[in-house]
């Protein structure tokens, strides 16, 4: 049988991404640090005309590559969702690398190889395509987080990094060898069909699937794999850590939705519960551990984990308003995060970069945009409206109720209402310590001023993502975002 | 019907004027542009708020004035905006209270000043935005947000422990705020819609009801506050500056207790019905202990607190009476109490600034050296004991008629509360203003000046229009009581108690009000 010329068109964005990396790598290469700046200038707009591709190619659920991927909704909107947080670290990036004299060209081009396998990844249809996505992603990033490579810290954290990651891939490799010996398919489309009998095939596609999810948990940081969240966040450049808190998260969520809800969506009573115990701990853990931090990156570090906890609420859901609420809250997210980090890579006194939370005393009167543009992060990802970060928490804690309404049985319903009450009442626990930051901006005594200017780049990043956080409850704001990812929702759903 | 938005105006004036500050520049003159600034703002969003009474219809019990567009499309979610005559009084003590705490706030705030000015203007909006709202998530968005403005009031510009009271007032509150979101969503997800008028109109399974009620009462119970969770209440109020502890006072507190005859009794009457005695065991408790407790404070404004906490257990009590009087009283007590605490704590405010001390055993005398203090402070000390003449009689005198149709031992209990009251309000006159004056620092301060009058003027004006001639905001407020009290009665089945009490005897509490 001769196999049908593959459907390009669809990967058309990935392709181009893929091409215009590999040239700028040649760049990179012969210009040497000279052309730092323009590789840096022609990677966001590499992420800009894929912005673009991914809009043109938007459509109806199509796939190809005799089907390994996927193109609908729902990967338009997490890819450029991606691509926004890729560029944005890219943008910040700029000074820091200056700065630190650590000018080499590969930066943007290792964050643009990690973009096209995220970009893989959300749209994989097969476990063999989730395979070769979240590995071109790992390897960029395990790079990347050892790109200081001078100081021990950053080594540390790539070693760190890159030690978890692998035993990760190989529980998602052997997971995966799991669920193709027990149901035969590696396809999703295959698995989504599947009604697994009782007895042996279940347990084993269970095992596998269990650590299958196991292996992208670890890539989302919730609890229990979140190990290295702190110390990979603390140890690598910040403008690492700003990607690495906003676009592979993305990615990786977006994977297990689709995992989730479309391969193992026969198993839904399955794993409902599994997600929704993690999301908890999650929430607990981000909530209470990031009490005691000192470090503004690791405290961070522990707001994304209670963050991801709040997103896998909206996952354990498992209905097409749980997907809702997890691409919105992702949107929202990426915005937040991003802008947080932004004022984090602005922390700079004397030539140096500093990062003790005490470090920011006194920020309001020293500068006074940096300042409120910090506070409308923190009060965001705390959830108060009406602030950006409310919104997600109310689609989430709907998406949740609404489970809970519609639970089969009676327990799975409590269980839900009480996922969504502690939820509640942890979000007050994390207010504390983003209050906390507020405190520390406003009422204490002012530090040594942080060195002026914060770059072009950094204070644009920083303008924009503040007011995308402050306006986004305005409703030529959020209605189109909730239309869109509405329509994401569904297109996975079917 | 207005020809134009009115209450999105009203709501929204004060932001343009706080964003208006943000972009003056940062110059010497520049402060006093940014005080002026926010005044203008704020006395013509009063002024433009005054329209609002005029397009009121007061024969329509209903919600008025109503503005509608989309929010979130294809959720239900809309932005909704009315008021009734429950809710429009407490927007016209919004956009009244704020000039005046500017005003008040115009040498005792000298640093940060444009912080200062944008966050009172942000929280006005939040404020009317809140009182205002007809949708409840866009209600709960201005009800939380309140939270922002006023931390950073307390906590910038507060005294020594203000990052103490700051963190204790917002994450109590927070608290039962998440709460009350889900039960929000829950509604939300029963009836398909957020549209609070629809969701009035909505029945609920009696469980999910008591459920619901809970949530709810977790939030407005923190805001009222309530014993036993009204301890936030002290310190934040101790903390806080004059101006934020005037609108904590006023306005904040009475969220709670709009949210109580908004979503518990309108939205929840079987439930409400259940937990009403609940409500009141918990209310004369607070009158009583809290007044007690008011007895032997030291520091003034923590003495007005307590007596705060007291006043709003009268509140409760009258809501949930759930009958015509009852609900009546609570309302106008809440009016009442906004002006009078407003203006204690503006009081309390005027020797502080002079003296930099709270402590009460610190002054004595002040009789002699500053006689026209001691007259506006006489004013509404007897307001707030309940003086007949003044407006505290009404709504405690209404609540307590309310509560004596449904429990006449909780009545008789809550009217010991107010020989209570009298003690400590009498306790604290006479040692503030009478006896010998034996410190040279309080006889050299000097009496009230122009602007401090300014701003008493006409607080002392409505204190004692509110007394004498009730009639003028009760019009308007037992309309929409008497609908909330016919739902509710046609709701659990019973028959309105509100009945049993012939007309001659309101008719008899003005009466002896305006003697």
């Amino acid at each position: 049988m001769i196999a049908a010329v593959p459907n390009f068109g669809i990967a058309l964005p990935e392709i181009i991404l893929t091409g215009l990396t590999l040239i700028l790598l040649m760049v990179g290469t012969f210009g040497k640090e000279r052309s730092m700046g323009l590789v840096s200038a022609l990677s966001v707009l590499s992420c800009a005309i894929t912005i673009v591709l991914v809009l043109l190619t938007d459509g109806a659920r199509a796939t190809g590559f005799e089907n390994l991927f996927v193109v609908d909704h729902f990967a338009s909107f997490m890819k450029i969702l991606v691509l926004i947080g890729s560029a944005l670290a890219i943008v910040m990036s700029g000074g820091y690398l200056q700065r630190e004299k650590l000018q080499r060209p590969e930066f943007p081009v290792l964050i643009l190889l990690a973009t096209v396998g995220m970009m893989l990844m959300i749209s994989a249809n097969d476990i063999i395509s989730l395979y070769v996505g979240l590995e071109l992603q790992s390897l960029a990033l395990y790079v990347l987080a050892a790109f200081h490579r001078d100081t021990i810290r950053s080594a540390e954290a790539g070693l760190k990094y890159f030690v978890l990651g692998a035993l990760a891939s190989g529980v998602l490799l052997y997971g995966a060898t799991l669920v193709y010996g027990f149901t035969g398919t590696t396809s999703f489309d295959k698995l989504a069909t599947l009604h697994p009998v009782e007895g042996v095939q279940t347990v084993g596609l269970l095992i596998g699937m269990a650590l299958v999810a196991s292996g992208l948990i670890f890539k989302v940081s919730a609890v229990p794999f979140h190990m290295w969240t702190p110390d990979v966040y603390e140890g690598a450049p910040t403008p690492v850590t700003a990607m690495f808190a906003v676009a592979p998260k993305i990615a990786a969520m977006a994977l297990l939705v689709r995992l989730m809800m479309g391969a193992f969506g026969p198993l839904v009573h399955q794993w409902q519960e599994i997600i929704l115990v993690i999301s908890v701990l999650s929430m607990l853990l981000g909530g209470y551990a990031a009490i005691v931090q000192r470090n503004v990156k690791r405290l961070m570090a522990y707001s994304s984990i209670a963050n991801v906890g709040y997103i896998l609420l909206g996952l354990a859901a498992g209905t097409e308003r749980g997907v809702e609420s997890v691409l919105i809250y992702l949107a929202i997210y990426l915005f937040m995060t991003a802008g947080a980090f932004g004022v984090i890579l602005a922390m700079r006194r004397d030539g140096h970069m500093v990062e003790q939370l005490s470090d920011l005393a006194g920020l309001s009167q020293t500068r006074p945009a940096l300042a409120l543009a910090m506070t409308i992060f923190m009060f965001s990802l705390g959830g108060i409206p009406p602030l950006a970060g409310f919104i997600g928490k109310l689609y989430v804690f709907k998406a949740a109720l609404d489970a809970g309404n519609h639970a089969a049985t009676a327990a799975v319903a409590n269980s839900f209402y009480v996922a969504a009450g502690l939820g509640a009442a942890i979000s007050v626990v994390s207010m504390f310590y983003y209050l906390w930051i507020i405190k520390i901006i406003y009422i204490d005594p002012p530090a040594a001023p942080l060195d002026r200017p914060a770059g072009a780049g950094l204070s644009g990043v920083v303008l924009v993502t503040a007011l995308f956080t402050l306006l986004f409850a305005f409703a030529p704001v959020v209605g189109p975002i909730v239309g869109w990812a509405d329509a994401a929702a569904q297109s996975l759903a079917r | 019907m207005a020809p134009w938005p009115i209450l999105s105006i009203v709501t929204f004036l004060p932001l343009l004027g706080a964003a208006l500050i943000m972009l003056l520049p940062q110059t010497q003159a520049g402060e006093r542009n940014v005080r002026w600034t926010a005044l203008w703002t704020s006395v013509i969003t009063f002024i433009v708020s005054l329209f609002i009474l005029v397009y009121f219809d007061p024969t329509n019990p209903g919600f008025q004035l109503i503005e509608r567009a989309d929010w979130i499309p294809g959720t239900g979610i809309i932005y909704q905006k009315g008021v009734d005559g429950i809710s429009i009084w407490f927007v016209l003590v919004s956009t009244f209270l704020t000039p005046i705490c500017i005003i008040s706030a115009w040498q005792a705030i000298h640093n940060r000043v444009r912080e200062f000015m944008i966050a009172m203007l942000v929280l006005e909006t939040m404020m009317v935005g809140m009182f205002s709202a007809l949708d409840i998530i866009l209600l709960y968005v201005f009800f939380e947000g309140v939270l922002i403005p006023m931390f950073l009031i307390i906590g910038i510009w507060g005294g020594q422990r203000r990052v103490y009271a700051a963190f204790k007032f917002f994450l109590y509150t927070l608290l039962g705020s998440v709460l009350m979101l889900l039960a929000i969503l829950a509604m939300y997800l029963q009836t398909g819609t957020t549209d609070l008028i629809v969701i009035l109109h909505s029945p609920f399974s009696r469980e999910l009801q008591i459920w619901m009620w809970l949530a709810y009462f977790a939030s407005f119970a923190v805001k009222m506050p309530m014993w036993p969770v009204h301890t936030w209440l002290p310190d934040a109020h101790v903390e806080a500056p004059t101006a934020g502890s005037v609108i904590l006072a006023a306005v904040l507190l009475k969220m709670g207790g709009y949210g109580f005859i908004r979503f518990s009794v309108q939205m929840l009457p079987d439930a409400s019905a259940y937990f009403a005695p609940f409500m009141f065991s918990l209310s004369i408790v607070a009158i009583i202990y809290t007044s007690l407790v008011a007895l032997v404070q030291t520091d003034m404004k923590k003495l007005i607190a307590y007596s705060s906490v007291a006043h709003m257990g009268f509140v409760t009590l009258g809501i949930f009476t759930l009958n015509q009087e009852g609900i009546d009283g609570a309302v106008f007590q809440m009016l009442s109490h906004a002006i009078v605490s407003g203006a204690l704590f503006l009081c309390v405010g005027v020797v502080y600034d002079r003296l930099h001390t709270r402590e009460i055993a610190r002054y004595g005398g002040m009789a002699r050296t500053m006689p026209r203090y001691a007259l506006v402070f006489a004013v509404f000390m007897l307001a707030s004991v309940g003086l007949p003449g003044t407006s505290g009689f009404i709504g405690e005198f209404l609540a307590l008629i309310g509560a004596f149709q449904v429990n006449r031992w909780a009545a008789f209990l809550a009217t010991t509360g107010i020989i209570l009251g009298a003690a400590y309000m009498l306790v604290l006159y006479r040692r503030l203003f009478y006896g010998e004056i034996t410190k040279d620092d309080v006889r050299a301060m000097p009496d009230l000046n122009w602007r401090e009058m300014g701003f008493f003027a006409p607080l002392l004006a409505l204190t004692l229009w509110m007394g004498i001639y009730p009639s003028s905001f009760k019009d308007l407020i037992d309309p929409s009581v008497a609908q909330i009290v016919a739902h509710q009665s046609h709701a659990t089945g019973q028959s309105p108690r509100a009945a049993a009490i012939p007309a001659p005897l309101i008719h008899a509490v003005q009466v002896e009000a305006s003697r």
